[in-house]
């Protein structure tokens, strides 16, 4: 049986060490090629005509003027007459010309007129009364759902939850076929319970959830010794990838489509293409190097990416590309769902929670969406929970980085932080106090005690608004959180050749969190070799397939494959080499660029030497990390993380300017194949953190139903100068490396919300009840305090 | 984050801008529409507009010579093609990114006479009779420049797409501030923007190009 488990501290040589990320040198010379930067012989530039109202229908589109102009090649009318639109900047119209200018006038040249309908772009706290639940669905309910690319499982279900309201006849079912309904879909249609009444009724924007309680609320508030009310929420924020989203199709012949993609899911590209082109999947090849950026929004082709093909096919299989404009990008090519809450929190006297009232909100876009995970963490024992989701006219949601997490650190630990404050308790012993109500007592309370040290906690902290020198309010808050990160399904070819090379096949992509440096380390380290001995192709179709970079599965998966095949590969080296080094196999160890006897290291053939013995055939062996833990043996990944993070800011009470002044971050991962990228991944998210807890906000205008800010001077990015000293503690050793590899992508992004926000209210002594944290929040908060003290 | 009174990124026309003259960049790119030192080359008609002699170049491709990283190139294009544009889909030098388009997030910066600039806030035919240097060749005979190694030790980047930007900009620092205060780098770099959050690797990066000297 061969020895897949990762080796231990003692006999790891790369593993867990701090590595230099492998593609760096091509980032920062600039040869790293993106989909951006891909010019195909005789490409056309695609561009989009794009809707400017967030509901209406299309009435009539006239394409006549621009196909009659010079260098435009193909039209594909994306949505066409009729068609109801949901959100300012969906796509109606697509073009295809020798160059962008061209392809800009054709785009002018095109006549749409539209029958705007009423919209609603706000996520403001819903009216009393205003929540209805969800009724039969009608034709345009699923047309929609299609439409925006609800996942298929989503939609049968509900679709067996709340049943149609209309009676589809075969010549429906044959038409939605046509229109590439799925299959499962439609099942679900037929099998489905039909409310004829329900037919024509006019759908509320407030879709009431579940109502969800446990324990004896009531019960637990009138023992309660302290009782705590608060506002919260997080706002709907964009992705805003540095790369917009886009692609480059060509046919290479009438049936096979080859396609440069930005996207975080090479491997799960084709299949989604090939359904609405009508091609077998094994006919579209999708190639990416580098991706400038996903955070969670870049996991389909998207419809501009089917135009592509599209155009592409009406201009003779020339290769069409369509990257997105910024404003596009930021318009609806990505938004985290908003979500506020009102909550009441009760506690004993010695600070143990006993019970959580929460009515929340919150926007996803036209499908509405789900509750988040509140009480983030803590099993508060007696919980009572209504949701409202708000379905409104702001363009759809896509995961962003450990979804819904963020905003339900926001919304709980907040809210444990002001009852922290109405009992005169410090947060660190709260915390710790309820720390059994999570699942990860045991990390935490490892980790709590160093995140206090680095930031000076016991020195430093002062009960609210305690802390003002002149005009300057200083505070520390603190959150925690959690996460899966099991790894995903992989799967890799690995090749050791005659000559000593060694090359990796892996259909992943390195979406800046250092995939490519995670495979080359787990592969080098196992063969005694440094990381420059690995050649990587990553990122095609032809490849393996390995799983989407979304959930922080990534480090997990493709760890794992890589070390089942090098193991085997090692392993049927060992056994040509063998006879030469007169030993058995299982005596041979492969260490510092050698084969060797592992009794006695003298007898040993140079990597180059002991490749020599293969013959002339490499020694390929293929690697598979099943996505199911239980057909894993041994299981080399693992599940659940937790992380604390402990943040200090100054506010500025004349200008009600926050600033964050040092944030701490430590993080468990299971075992880390490369600390330098891991700390990296945690820094990266501390920064992303302190952008969105203080400066983004996707902003709409009620009026026009359009994006305010959908460019990067208004849609505020944190820069390098509102980055202030930032610590990472990365937790090895017993207990953590011997729990296998677990995703990092996530979980350090979660709490920076909390944290930063508990902070600013222990500076001014009051709750900021939103992100982000803008002087003029600030400055509200503050009036309404003293107006609140003038008037006790 | 962005200073509007930081030193002007687009001066394609430096001798008509002083440095400290505290033009923001939203009039800088007003007047830098009528910039009036764009060289002749192909014999643009010359108009008289507010007093100042303008070249007026099209409608339709004109030719255009550029010289960049010391080659000269020639290329037909239309007068509203950018800089960064014709740099990326006509000279296949894609270093510099296009991500905002409008001069907001630095991912764009070239050298311009050695100064940095938006490539994507100007006209490529601005950028006649300019020494235009991008990112491609900070290479020297495929060895790293000291602050891309920099960028390399300490993991100035992730995605990476905003680097090329920032390692010029770093580059125009450092040739400009060797031992730069915190008050330079603060000054000299806030016209980039990162999404992944890889500030503290560029700052460490700087740190470590100062202290041996670029």
């Amino acid at each position: 049986m061969p020895d897949y488990q990762w080796p231990d501290a003692e006999h790891r040589t790369l593993i867990g060490k701090r590595i230099s990320r492998v593609d760096s040198p091509d980032k920062v010379s600039g040869r790293a090629r993106y989909t951006y930067d891909i010019k195909r012989p005789g490409m056309l530039f695609g561009k989009m005509l794009r809707a400017p109202y967030a509901h209406c229908k299309v009435v009539s589109i006239d394409i006549s003027a621009a196909e009659k102009m010079p260098g435009v090649q193909a039209i594909e009318i994306v949505q066409k007459q009729g068609s109801n639109i949901h959100w300012a900047g969906d796509e109606v119209v697509a073009v295809a010309a020798v160059d962008e200018t061209t392809a800009e006038d054709a785009i002018r040249a095109i006549k749409v007129t539209y029958q705007k309908l009423p919209h609603l772009v706000s996520d403001a706290e819903p009216p009393a009364g205003a929540g209805e639940t969800q009724g039969p669905l009608s034709m345009d309910d699923l047309g929609d759902m299609l439409d925006n690319q609800v996942p298929e499982n989503q939609i049968v279900s509900q679709i067996q939850q709340y049943g149609v309201s209309f009676q589809a006849t075969e010549q429906d079912y044959k038409d939605a076929k046509e229109e590439g309904v799925p299959d499962a879909v439609l099942d679900a249609v037929r099998k489905a319970t039909v409310h004829p009444e329900a037919a024509g009724a006019t759908k509320s924007n407030y879709q009431k959830a579940a109502t969800q309680t446990q324990g004896d609320v009531d019960k637990a508030f009138s023992e309660a010794d302290a009782v705590s009310e608060g506002l919260y929420g997080a706002p709907v924020i964009t992705h805003c990838c540095m790369e917009s989203h886009g692609s480059t199709s060509e046919w290479t012949d009438p049936d096979h489509l080859f396609v440069h993609m930005s996207t975080q899911n090479v491997s799960g590209i084709a299949g989604q293409m090939a359904e609405p082109l009508k091609i077998p999947a094994a006919n579209v090849r999708v190639h990416q190097d580098h991706v400038g950026g996903g955070f969670g929004s870049k996991f389909g082709p998207d419809r501009w990416g089917i135009v592509t093909a599209q155009l592409s096919k009406k201009a003779g299989g020339k290769p069409v590309r369509l990257m997105l404009e910024r404003d596009s990008e930021l318009k609806v090519a990505g938004a985290r769902p908003s979500a506020f809450a009102r909550v009441k929190l009760g506690a004993k006297t010695d600070g143990t929670l006993t019970a959580w009232h929460s009515q929340s909100w919150g926007t996803g876009g036209p499908g509405g969406g789900g509750m988040p995970p509140i009480p983030y963490c803590f099993g508060v024992p007696n919980q009572h929970k209504e949701h409202t989701a708000i379905r409104n006219n702001i363009g759809p949601a896509r995961a962003w980085r450990a979804p819904n997490h963020p905003q339900a650190a926001v919304l709980t630990m907040c809210a444990l932080e002001d009852l922290a404050a109405k009992l005169k308790m410090d947060p660190y012993d709260f915390f710790l106090k309820n720390i059994e109500l999570t699942k990860l007592p045991k990390v935490y309370r490892e980790e709590f005690p160093i995140a206090a040290e680095l930031i000076g906690w016991k020195e430093k902290w002062r009960p609210r608004g305690q802390n003002v020198s002149g005009n300057i309010a200083r505070g520390l808050g603190l959150s925690l959180h959690t996460w899966g990160g099991r790894g995903h399904g992989s799967d890799c070819d690995l090749s050791i050749h005659p000559d000593g090379s060694v090359d990796i096949k892996m259909g992943t992509q390195d979406i800046g969190t250092g995939t490519r440096t995670c495979i080359a380390v787990v592969a080098a380290d196992s063969l005694g070799l440094q990381v420059d001995a690995i050649k990587l192709y990553i990122g095609d179709t032809l490849y393996p397939p390995s799983g989407g970079s979304g959930g922080s599965t990534t480090p997990g998966g493709v760890s794992s494959s890589t070390r089942r095949a090098v193991v085997d590969a090692r392993d049927a080296l060992f056994a040509k080499v063998a006879p030469a080094l007169n030993a058995q196999p299982d005596d041979l160890e492969a260490k510092d660029a050698t084969v060797r006897v592992k009794s006695d290291p003298s007898r040993s053939l140079s990597w180059k030497e002991a490749c020599s013995k293969i013959g002339a055939t490499p020694i390929t062996c293929h690697g598979h990390n099943d996505q199911a833990a239980s057909k894993n043996k041994p299981d080399l990944t693992n599940s659940g993380v937790g992380g604390v993070q402990m943040a200090e800011v100054e506010v500025d009470l004349d200008t009600g300017i926050a600033k964050v002044t040092k944030m701490v971050a430590v993080q468990d991962c299971g075992l880390i194949i490369d600390v330098k990228m891991a700390e990296s991944s945690v820094l990266g998210a501390l920064i992303m953190g302190i952008s969105y807890s203080l400066y983004e906000e996707k902003i709409m205008d009620s009026i026009t139903g359009r994006m305010l800010n959908p460019d990067m001077e208004f849609y505020r990015l944190a820069g390098l100068n509102d980055i202030p000293e930032l610590k990472v503690h990365m937790m090895t050793g017993n207990g953590y490396d011997e729990r296998g590899v677990i995703g990092l992508g996530e979980p350090p992004a979660v709490s920076p919300g909390a944290a930063i926000s508990n902070a600013v209210a222990n500076a001014i002594g009051m709750r900021v009840p939103f992100l982000p944290i803008t002087p003029n929040k600030v400055l509200a908060a503050l009036s309404q305090g003293s107006a609140q003290k003038a008037g006790a | 984050m962005r200073d509007d009174d930081s030193p002007q990124k687009n001066s394609s026309e430096t001798a008509m801008i002083d440095e400290h003259s505290g033009v923001s960049r939203r009039d800088f790119l007003k007047i830098s529409t009528i910039a009036a030192a764009v060289p002749v080359v192909a014999g643009p008609r010359v108009v008289l507009a507010a007093g100042e002699h303008v070249p007026v170049y099209g409608p339709g491709k004109v030719p255009i010579e550029l010289n960049v990283n010391g080659k000269v190139y020639k290329a037909n294009l239309e007068p509203r093609v950018t800089l960064l544009d014709a740099l990326r889909d006509t000279l296949d030098l894609t270093g510099a990114k296009r991500v905002c388009d409008k001069g907001e997030c630095g991912a764009c910066t070239v050298l311009l006479d050695g100064k940095p600039v938006y490539a994507c806030a100007m006209l490529a035919i601005e950028g006649q009779g300019k020494k235009i240097t991008t990112v491609e060749s900070l290479l020297e005979d495929g060895k790293l420049h000291p602050i891309q190694q920099a960028f390399v030790d300490n993991d100035g980047s992730q995605c990476g797409f905003c680097t090329p930007g920032f390692v010029v900009a770093c580059k125009a620092l450092l040739d400009k501030h060797p031992e730069p205060t915190a008050e330079d780098i603060r000054h000299e770099l806030s016209g980039n923007l990162c999404r992944c959050g890889t500030y503290a690797g560029i700052r460490a990066a700087v740190a470590q190009v100062a202290r041996k000297g670029a």
